[in-house]
């Protein structure tokens, strides 16, 4: 099978992979570089646990050839926040508005909310809604993530 | 938020407290929405193996001959483990209480019974190596016949496809649990109407975000550290202890934290295997359920059907019922056992019945096993129950409030299974809830209260 | 073509702790020299916020601020026994555990303070801000701090406490069902307000209104989080969830996200909740378990509500769109 050593630029830092041809994103992220916050809830595209941006566009990690991501830059949710005392508006609006539960899906959640933010700066509902159509959650029932992502976008665009 | 309101009840004395009844920050947060969250798969191992298991594609059959030379030859296989592997290779969690009979194969032996039960684990380099190996374990089935329904299940004629030789969980003398309080005939000849109807509700998957999963680590002492996101931590040390023949001192169980469970990770398959699979390699193991596996071989809440029969007089009262259930198991009752005892205290649901009389039973069939599920052996009545009593208004035409509140149960009652009821509220939240969608109940209903 | 408004009601009951007993949780508490305590359990935090309420009701017991406590959990070589977190026991149990265990740590933090401000044990009171104060005497206090310095370096005595909670186990009587299943009951009401769509079969849930009696709320906003995304759950097993379209046939079960059918975000209606409280005198602080009772009324209010809309009774979940179209044209 084909190997390759892959230079990805992940949260700022450049990194150097070998990896296979099927070897995942997901799997680079988690195994490789250590950031399980990449979570591997489904492997097949379903649930959006796994979501990192790729050159700034939301990607299901788990459905990405990590060959894709050579010379590229990828963020993922341990990039998210400037230093763990210094969290994202999203994540303290998530916090403040009680939108994680048992936390699993919380970094994809957090993920699709900042490509959202990132292109459209005063989203509606619907954009909200939209935008996380692709996370799934069991605990939340949803209504306090899309409240959360709509406060921190006012914050943002104040 | 949610409006606090209060309503007067003889425990509601005046309290001051300084962190009780407080929305404080919920603990660990922060790690949630940072990725910081360290879960079970977060931990990484020196030279982990990987678990795949072989499984069954029929619903019923017996196992003829498997031929694991394949697997064995396949680059990155380790080992495999098959029944003659498991120590004690029948168990059934309750078994911990002094429940029984015990019914569950972790590894099939001889017989399969649900398609996806696994007859071979194997334990390879990564999880591609065991999944190529495991796709060639060559095995020849006889197939037997299969049952799924509940009903079909306890025919004469129907397969008996357990191994205590009966396809119904055994209740002490009975084929079911039961509830017997008052004279239930008397109460029917005693109605102006009779309602029937049978209820059905589907099997559906617990689905938390984090799939079920253990990896177990040997130390260099001669003890097992077994990361687990199970729900119950000393529930499956116990059992693992038994189905390994490891002694509990030498279990080491860490968790503590898990991506959501809502009754699905208290089977104990994965700690099981990952177990033994360390024991006998002396490496990590891990075994995680594919989603795939989570969706259609990890246990499932039951599909139950009910059949009540309801005595009621014009006034809306309801003097008598009779209700026939069947939860569905599947292949192995697991905890479902259980749920069946907390159905039958539920008979009558929030209402005083005079005359109860109930057959529970917990039914084996070829199906995926089920266990406990959030609101588990209720929840499933609740739907039967409380739409029942909308088709009993409807047919003595009794305004649906008043039915429930004529005869919600009040502290002091006597429920079904003879435990006097105390610290009740039935008649609050109905009240409550009628005044929230602007409803105004007649006055002999607001007057109404649940204690004396 | 038309839609149809309906709405719907149902009123439940959810008994708190497993069915029988013979469960018991244990934990410890024990304060550092520096004054912070630790609670160690083996219960698990499955997102439903266990440790949050473990750290309230041990911070609320011991008299001392939250952010002092802190709570380890989820190793079996440290952490005493737990049978684990279902059965709405989790709060109940472990709260209960909890508080005996940091009572007995409280009486050897105040003797030992008591000791230091030379006046009896039984006279003393704690602020819940990290101070112990002489009843009647505010200026005569000492701080927890002192008092936890003091017990490891000047005395050499343990602050800590042991508790364990244990429901005995309860056999049914075979003949009757005569047993003790339970320890008390939350209860709850939900109206569910519906549209359905008669081409479609859709059922769109518009509003939830609930009121739900909950013994005492140890964290408002963890139960608010439980009823919000407990309804959820609800709507989805009264309307979408099944592992098996053709029940109880296996065959054509979903594998993932993809074919397991669940509302989402542009599903879940508004919602409407009341939360009134009837301590439960077993209960820690008068607790009744309320992770699992918030999903249980919607099904049969959904069902009545389209009963009411559209005047099909449908007896089998989940309430697909088919069973819908199914029972309009048998009633046509």
């Amino acid at each position: 099978m084909t190997v390759k050593t892959i230079a990805v630029t992940v949260n700022n830092v450049e990194r150097h992979v070998t990896v296979k041809a099927d070897t995942t994103l997901l799997d680079v992220m988690r195994d490789e570089l250590g950031l399980t916050g990449v979570r591997a809830g489904c492997r097949r595209g379903g649930c959006g646990s796994c979501s990192v941006m790729i050159d700034g566009a939301l990607s299901f990690s788990c459905l990405t050839p990590a060959m894709r991501a050579d010379g590229r830059t990828v963020e993922t949710i341990e990039g998210v926040a400037a230093s763990p005392s210094d969290l994202h508006p999203i994540q303290r609006a998530f916090i403040k508005h009680g939108s994680s539960q048992c936390g699993f899906c919380s970094s994809g959640m957090v993920m699709s909310a900042k490509a959202l933010l990132d292109r459209t700066p005063k989203p509606t509902r619907d954009d909200v809604v939209e935008a996380i159509s692709g996370n799934t959650c069991r605990c939340t029932g949803y209504a306090s993530i899309v409240d959360a992502i709509l406060e921190a976008a006012d914050e943002l665009s104040a | 938020m949610y409006r606090k309101k209060h309503v007067e009840f003889p425990e509601n004395t005046p309290q001051s407290f300084h962190a009780v009844g407080e929305p404080v920050t919920r603990v660990g947060i922060e790690g949630n929405v940072t990725g910081g969250l360290k879960l079970t798969e977060d931990y990484a191992f020196n030279g982990l193996t990987h678990l795949t298991m072989v499984r069954s594609p029929h619903h019923h059959a017996k196992i003829v001959s498997m031929d694991l030379s394949g697997a064995e030859a396949t680059p990155g296989f380790i080992r495999a483990l098959t029944a003659k592997d498991v120590p004690n290779n029948i168990i059934t969690p309750m078994q911990l209480i002094g429940i029984g009979p015990k019914d569950e194969r972790i590894i099939a032996q001889d017989v399969v019974r649900y398609k996806g039960e696994g007859l071979a684990a194997i334990i390879a380099e990564t999880p591609e190596a065991a999944a190529e190996a495991a796709s060639k374990v060559k095995v020849e089935y006889e197939e037997l016949p299969a049952v799924f329904d509940v009903e079909e299940a306890l025919k004469d004629d129907a397969p008996i496809i357990t191994l205590h030789g009966k396809n119904y969980f055994p209740y002490e003398d009975h084929h079911c649990r039961r509830i017997r309080f008052g004279d239930v005939e008397q109460g029917f000849a005693e109605a102006d109407v009779i309602v029937e109807q049978r209820y059905d509700t589907g099997p559906v998957e617990h689905v938390p975000m984090e799939v079920t999963g253990t990896i177990c680590e040997p130390t260099a002492d001669g003890r097992f550290n077994v990361y687990t996101n199970t729900q119950g931590l000393f529930f499956i040390l116990a059992l693992s202890s038994y189905v390994c023949d490891i002694p509990p001192h030498k279990l080491r169980f860490l968790g503590g934290v898990t991506g959501g469970g809502f009754g699905g990770k208290v089977d104990g398959v994965t700690e099981y295997l990952a177990i033994l699979g360390a024991h006998l390699t002396g490496r990590p193991v891990k075994y995680f359920y594919s989603r795939q596996e989570e969706m259609q071989i990890s246990s499932t809440r039951a599909g139950w059907r009910f059949y009540i029969k309801d005595g009621v007089k014009n006034d809306g009262r309801i003097v008598a019922r009779k209700l026939v259930g069947y939860a569905n198991c599947g292949a192995y009752n697991r905890l479902v056992n259980y749920g069946v005892t907390k159905g039958a205290a539920h008979v009558p649901g929030p209402y005083t019945i005079p005359n109860v009389y109930a057959d529970m039973h917990c039914v084996y069939t070829n199906r995926q096993p089920a266990s406990a599920m959030r609101g588990f052996g209720v929840t499933m009545m609740d739907f039967a129950i409380e739409s029942q009593m909308d088709i009993i208004a409807e047919k003595i035409g009794v305004d649906p409030w008043r039915l429930r509140l004529i005869n919600a149960y009040k502290d002091g009652d006597m429920k079904a299974h003879r435990k006097e009821a105390e610290g009740t509220a039935l008649i609050e939240v109905i009240q409550e809830t009628a005044a929230a969608i602007g409803y105004d109940l007649p006055e002999d209903l607001k007057a109404l209260k649940s204690y004396a | 073509m038309a839609k149809h408004f309906g709405r719907g009601m149902a009123a439940i009951s959810y008994p708190t702790g497993m069915n029988l007993g013979g469960d018991p949780t244990g934990a410890l508490v024990y304060a550092t020299s520096s004054g912070e305590f630790k609670v160690t359990l083996s219960s698990v935090d499955l997102g439903q916020g266990l440790r949050t309420v473990a750290r309230q009701i041990a911070a609320e017991t011991l008299g001392v601020p939250l952010e002092t406590v802190n709570i380890q959990t989820g190793d079996t070589d440290t952490g005493p026994h737990c049978h684990g977190s279902f059965a709405s026991r989790g709060t109940h149990r472990m709260g209960n555990a909890v508080i005996a265990a940091a009572k007995e740590a409280r009486d050897v933090m105040l003797s030992i303070a008591a000791d230091m401000l030379e006046v009896d044990a039984e006279d003393l009171e704690t602020d819940g801000e990290g101070r112990i104060h002489v009843a009647g005497a505010p200026d005569k206090s000492v701080s927890v701090t002192d008092v936890c310095l003091n017990g490891h370096f000047g005395i050499g005595k343990t602050i800590s406490g042991r508790g364990m909670y244990l429901k005995e186990f309860n056999t049914p009587d075979p003949e009757t069902g005569a047993m003790d299943p339970d320890d008390g009951h939350a209860h709850a009401c939900c109206v569910a307000e519906i549209e359905v769509d008669d081409e479609t079969g859709i059922v769109d849930v518009k509003k939830f209104y609930s009121t739900y009696e909950v013994g005492r709320a140890i964290n408002p906003a963890l139960v608010d989080q439980q009823i919000i995304g407990g309804a959820w759950m609800g709507m989805s097993y009264a309307l979408f969830e099944t592992t098996s379209p053709y029940n109880p046939t296996p065959d054509h079960a979903p594998a993932d996200f993809t074919e397991y059918l669940m509302p989402h975000a542009a599903e879940v209606p508004e919602m409407e909740n009341i939360v009134i409280e009837r301590p439960n005198p077993t209960g820690p602080y008068g607790v009744k378990g309320v992770g699992e009772m918030v999903s249980n009324a919607q099904s049969p209010a959904i069902a009545n509500a389209i009963y009411d809309a559209i005047g099909v009774r449908i007896t089998s979940l989940p309430i697909t769109p088919e069973k819908i179209l199914d029972a309009l044209d048998a009633k046509a």
